[in-house]
Formats: C-alpha cells, structure tokens, sequence
C-alpha cells in the first residue's frame, strides 16, 4: 500500500508524542480502539478553565502508519482550539488532509472519537453533564 | 560486502530466479519454442525432450517416477486438480474429506466449493504449535472419507506437519493422500514413498524457479491414483491436464528442483544458522516477543514473531527497506488478522503485531544483522509511540481493560 507523503511524515516524526498527568483535573484523556482491532489511541489533552482553550495535546497510539497519522494530526489541530472548536473537527477534515484510502477511513474516525472522548472525560472532571456520546477504555 | 537496499526477506511469497535457472531456461523463449506435443518434427521434439527431462529432475527430487507429474500453472491449480480431480473421479465411493484449518486458501476454499456440490469437509484444528493431533485425524476418519489433504509446511509460520505419520494412517485406511508440497519441497527432504503421499502440489517459484509453472505428483501405482480433469481441451498430460505446455516454466521448475537436490542440505544447514541468529538477536534485544508456532517441527528457513503492542503494519512502515510480510489485519484485504495465528490460539491482539521473516538462498550474515538492527531499532520507537506498551508497563492488565472499539 502506497501512504501519502503527510501520513509518512507524521509516521517519521509524530507531533506531541507523550503523556500528560491522568489526575490532574485540568487534563482529560480519551483511550479508544481496542488492541484486538488492531488500534488503539490515547489523546490527552490539558484545557484552561477559565478560556476553554486547549494548551497543550499529548498522544500515544498502537495501529497502522494512518492512525498514528490520524491521531498526531488531531493533536496538532486541537492546540490551541476552544473545546467547542475541537469538538467541531470531523473524522472527513483528517481523511481529507492526509490523503486516506478508503480502508484508512477507520482511523480517522477513531481520532475524532478521541478527541471527543478525551473533552468528556475532562468535563466529567469539571462536573459538567454532557449527553455520553464517546467515552473511554475503562477498567474493570 | 556493503548491503544492497531493499533486502528481500519474504521468501515464503515468493523467490527471485536463480541465475543458473533463468539461463536454462532462455534457449526456450528463443531457437527452442516448439510446442511440446508437435510429434512430426524437430522443433517439438526438442521441445519434448526438455519437457520428459525436467519431468525426471522432479521426480528424483521427491522419489517419483517421471510419469507421475503433470504440469500445471502454479501450486493454486495443482491444489485445485488434486482435490476436485480426487473427489469427481471417487464420488461413488465417498464425499468426506479431511483436511485442516492453517491450509492455504487454494485447499480451504476448493473444499469450501466441493462442499457446495455435497461434500462433507471436516476442517482439522491445530495445537498450539501449529500442528494437527493424530487421534484427532483417526476420529475423523469414516467410510465416507475418501482424501485426507494436509500441507507439508505452512506458508505463514513454517510449521512441518507429521507427513509421515499422517500417510501411514491414510494408507492403513485406503484413503488418498494429498500434501501440499509448496513450502517444503526442495527446501526439507520431501520422499513421496516414505511419507506415503499420492499426491503433491509443487510450485517453481518458491524454489528459485519462474511463477506460472507448477507440477502434481500423482501416484501411479500402489495404489493407482485417477483424477478427472478440471481442464479439458487437447488431452495432454495424460488426459489430466489439457493445455500446451509452458516449456520454459517446465524448465525452469526441473532446473530449480535438480539445484534444490544438489544443495538442499548444505543450504538448510546455512538458513538454519541464518534464522537461529536472527532469533536470538531479536530475542536478546527486545522483551515481549513471542515466536507464533513450533520451532522445532519448523522449517530452517522460517521465523515468524509477535512484537507486543506494536501493529504489524506500522512496524513494516519503519523498515521499509526489508521485505517482509505481517498477519496484521491492516496488510490484509478483509481486515481480519492471520487466520492461521487465530487458528493456534494467538489472540488477535499479538496476532497484529506478527510479522513473518523468510530468509532464503540469497540471503547473508549481514543482511540478517541488518535486519536485527532495523527491527529493533523500529520496534523500540513504535513502543515509545504505544499506549498499550505504557499501560503493560505501568502494571496494567490489558487483557481485562473494557476496551470501546468504534
């Protein structure tokens, strides 16, 4: 399978590769895919109360060359968004920028689910009620 | 001597030509085209006498007399000729057959066609080290059964099944062998009598020889083993296998089996040696790697490793200058991992993370530790980059994690 040059680009040199504190209250963390699909992402993120803003976006993910792609895009895209901004990028936007084939389209779309898990789980933190649209990896 | 980029270590796919092959087999595309069956002049006599030569090196290579082997296309086809050929001629006599779960598609789907048309197919699982259980055969066996098919050796982890063993239970209960011959001829000594096998798929290019070309062993005697065609035309090849024949394939395939004979046990001595440090090499670098199948009843040339908590593909990204193949669901066209690791109880997680190494004739002591250090090297970025590596450290159990796949 031939990759588009972005998708080898971010495989060579991923943005944000790292781990924020879990516990910290200010940071949410979103773990989606599962290890016998192939896939799993973590995306960590460290949101400003007061703005909203997303100052910092950390990620690790175990899949295919596309979905470290897919989620070293996402983190690069959600710096410096507001929550609302981030919750707006679709699985379509990532697929679109790095050039996905249609059996990639999987990885984009857990990206997004991960981005969405990880502003849930920073609002359970802030105790704010938020319709459960994607939640993370728990365990038992 | 420097290293030549890309190193091709995926032998098992395929096998470039040896030279010696190649050269053989070039009079034949040029002054010697004639076609095989012309009988009334020189040109396909010449043609003939190049064909019944490389009939003989294929035989002497696996015990069989010349006029047990017909040539077909490939292994795919032999495999198809074998089973269908077998289960058409003896229909009246029975509609079982045996056969086993890590077969390549060529069996496991004919069987699955033959049982369309109202044969029964028992599908045989594997043990953990890849290989079937004698008693599990002998209960399978009923009336009914009229061929048993198994593989010499698998394509994805090399693992040797009892050929031998298996023969004898067929012949004791009159039932018709067939081996798929593809990744164990020419590499392990493959003797058709010993092993009681009537019939065998063979391919040339897993043997240094030219794709397009195949043979079928089909035991003549002792007992007599009937095919109907699956091909029907000019009644060549006994009436087996209609269709003019590929001379310069033919041989190809005879030269490569004649060099196969000549050199096997030095050769399997050399990839041995290969295999053994490149396992140990990985293994002395990296912690959590897993060899998938039996490494003793395994082919020298074979190796095929789970890297935990690094998929597969993306491992294959970061040594894109070795070929090499992976059981990721992501190399794959149905997006399911190797159905032959699932089949031994790998769990689909380190399923994806499996790669399949095999080496062959060309390859060198300095490829291998070129090989070693790329893996590595990859392995260990990919595990920096790996959420399940950080949590499988921190004393997580993934096993009992309540993933939320999309």
């Amino acid at each position: 399978m031939a990759y588009s040059d972005k998708v080898i680009d971010h495989y060579n040199h991923p943005r944000n590769v790292g781990s924020l504190p879990k516990e910290d209250p200010n940071v949410g963390t979103g773990l989606v895919g599962a290890p016998e699909c192939g896939d799993v992402m973590k995306l960590q993120m460290k949101i400003n109360p007061e703005t909203q803003v997303i100052e910092e976006a950390k990620f690790k993910t175990f899949g295919c060359g596309s979905a470290i792609a897919s989620s070293s895009l996402a983190t690069e895209w959600v710096k410096g968004k507001t929550v609302d901004e981030a919750l707006a990028i679709q699985n379509t936007d990532i697929v679109r920028e790095l050039s996905l084939p249609p059996v990639k389209i999987h990885c984009s779309v857990l990206a997004e689910d991960a981005i969405k898990a990880a502003i849930v789980d920073w609002k359970k933190k802030k105790g704010v009620e938020t319709p459960a649209t994607q939640s993370s990896a728990t365990h038992d | 001597m420097a290293i030549q980029l890309p190193i091709y270590m995926d032998n098992h796919a395929t096998t470039p030509v040896d030279p010696r092959v190649l050269e053989a087999m070039l009079p034949y595309f040029g002054e010697k085209f004639g076609n095989a069956a012309s009988r009334n002049h020189s040109f396909g006599w010449t043609a003939e006498e190049a064909v019944e030569n490389a009939r003989g090196q294929i035989a002497r290579l696996i015990n069989a007399t010349p006029k047990e082997i017909i040539f077909t296309s490939g292994a795919t086809e032999s495999n198809n000729l074998a089973i269908k050929g077998a289960a058409e001629m003896y229909r009246e006599k029975g509609n079982h057959i045996i056969t086993q779960v890590t077969e390549h598609k060529a069996v496991l789907d004919t069987c699955k066609r033959l049982e369309k048309y109202g044969f029964e197919v028992t599908y045989l699982p594997v043990e953990k080290d890849g290989r079937i259980n004698l008693d599990d055969l002998r209960r399978a066996i009923t009336p009914k059964t009229i061929l048993i098919s198994i593989m010499y050796a698998n394509n994805e982890i090399g693992v040797v099944q009892p050929i031998a063993e298996i023969g004898k239970i067929a012949k004791e209960k009159g039932i018709f062998f067939h081996v798929d011959g593809v990744q164990a001829v020419g590499k392990i000594p493959v003797d058709v009598q010993k092993d009681n096998i009537d019939l065998l798929s063979v391919s040339a290019h897993k043997i240094y020889g030219p794709k397009g070309c195949g043979a079928l062993y089909v035991r003549r005697r002792n007992p007599r083993v009937q095919l109907s065609a699956i091909i029907d035309g000019g009644g060549h090849e006994r009436g087996m296998r209609s269709g003019t024949l590929n001379v310069p394939g033919i041989v190809g395939l005879g030269k490569a089996c004649e060099l196969c004979q000549n050199e096997m046990a030095q050769e399997s001595e050399q990839l041995r040696r290969l295999r053994e440090r490149l396992k140990e090499e990985i293994f002395s670098q990296l912690d959590e790697v897993y060899v998938n199948g039996s490494m003793i009843h395994r082919l020298p040339h074979n190796l095929n490793i789970s890297f935990a908590f690094v998929e597969g593909e993306s491992l294959l990204m970061g040594i894109n200058d070795v070929a090499v193949s992976s059981g990721s669901a992501c190399t794959s066209a149905t997006l399911e991992p190797s159905y032959v690791l699932k089949a031994l109880g790998v769990g689909e997680d380190l399923a994806h993370t499996s790669i399949r190494f095999g080496l062959g004739r060309f390859n060198t002591e300095e490829e291998v530790d070129y090989v070693v250090s790329r893996v590595v090297e990859t392995v260990r970025r990919l595990r920096e980059l790996s959420p399940l590596y950080e949590m499988a450290k921190e004393g997580i159990d993934l096993s009992k994690m309540n993933w939320k796949a999309s």
